[in-house]
């Protein structure tokens, strides 16, 4: 199983969305099972409307603005979360079927399905007896 | 990482927290406040100040509001909770290749300035992030005096 090691993560640069704070990595769980890939990925104060899930050839990303209701005239005293946007992206491997990735956001969190192919689904081979 | 004293907004303390906090990035064992936390403690906190209220934001996604407490005890502000695993249960069938998103129980705590009105906290949760926001006693706010 060590080739699923292609669905590894890369930082995303920084220039990317012309800032030049480098957007935070969203932490994420990623597991497979017969089926496909699920990767689920903290991204809280990120909307469904400003959430970003993009495919270019074989690199998945996922983006995500950060809306915070903040009261105008607030002034900051403490900020752990500093930078409002997170990136990560990930690489596909040629199995997996990029026509049919499903994503959701629900509290904050991202869900993302990547089915595999039906033709690479696990299948059990009968073993016929001569 | 790790909590700030509020009763002393914006001042010398304060700065040398946030440095101190910087040079913690680099440099491991200098003391912290009383209720410092590790770097990556969930959830992570911002805290800002209205004329009238305190606003804490906890980043913390995925969480049963049912789950939350929140309580305001002696000045101490407390969030905790818990947030289920969203994991399969681990078969021969299912490959974990990420576990980064931090599951079980939480608390944070954070200390208020004095002036606050324990009795007037709204609190909301939307998106992931959990809003706080408690008044600021009348008293305590700047009054402007007729002079005769």
């Amino acid at each position: 199983m060590s080739d699923r090691n292609q669905l590894t993560t890369s930082r995303a640069s920084a220039s990317a969305s012309g800032s030049n704070e480098r957007p935070v990595m969203p932490a994420v769980d990623i597991f497979e099972d017969a089926g496909g890939i699920t990767v689920l990925a903290d991204m809280p104060g990120v909307s469904k409307d400003r959430l970003d899930v993009s495919l270019d050839g074989e690199t998945l990303s996922i983006e995500g603005r950060v809306e915070l209701d903040m009261p105008s005239q607030m002034r900051a005293l403490w900020a752990e979360v500093s930078v409002p946007r997170f990136r990560r992206t990930f690489s596909l491997s040629r199995e997996l079927d990029v026509a049919r990735i499903e994503a959701s956001i629900k509290d904050g969190v991202l869900t993302l399905r990547v089915p595999k192919q039906a033709h690479a689904q696990p299948r059990r081979i009968e073993v016929a007896a001569s | 990482m790790l909590e700030m004293m509020l009763s002393r907004p914006q001042s010398l303390v304060d700065q040398l927290e946030t440095v101190r906090r910087l040079l913690a990035n680099s440099v491991e064992g200098l003391p912290g406040g009383i209720r410092s936390v590790a770097y990556g403690a969930f959830p992570e906190i911002n805290i800002g100040r209205t004329e009238n209220t305190v606003e804490v934001f906890a980043f913390a996604p995925g969480i049963d509001v049912s789950s939350l407490d929140v309580t305001i005890e002696r000045n101490v502000l407390r969030i905790s909770g818990l947030r289920a695993s969203a994991l399969p249960t681990p078969d021969a069938k299912v490959q974990l290749y990420a576990n980064e998103r931090p599951d079980g129980r939480f608390s944070r705590a954070v200390s208020l300035p004095d002036d606050v009105d324990p009795l007037k906290v709204d609190a909301k949760y939307r998106s992931g992030i959990l809003r706080v926001s408690i008044a600021l006693n009348a008293a305590a706010q700047p009054q402007r005096i007729a002079v005769q």
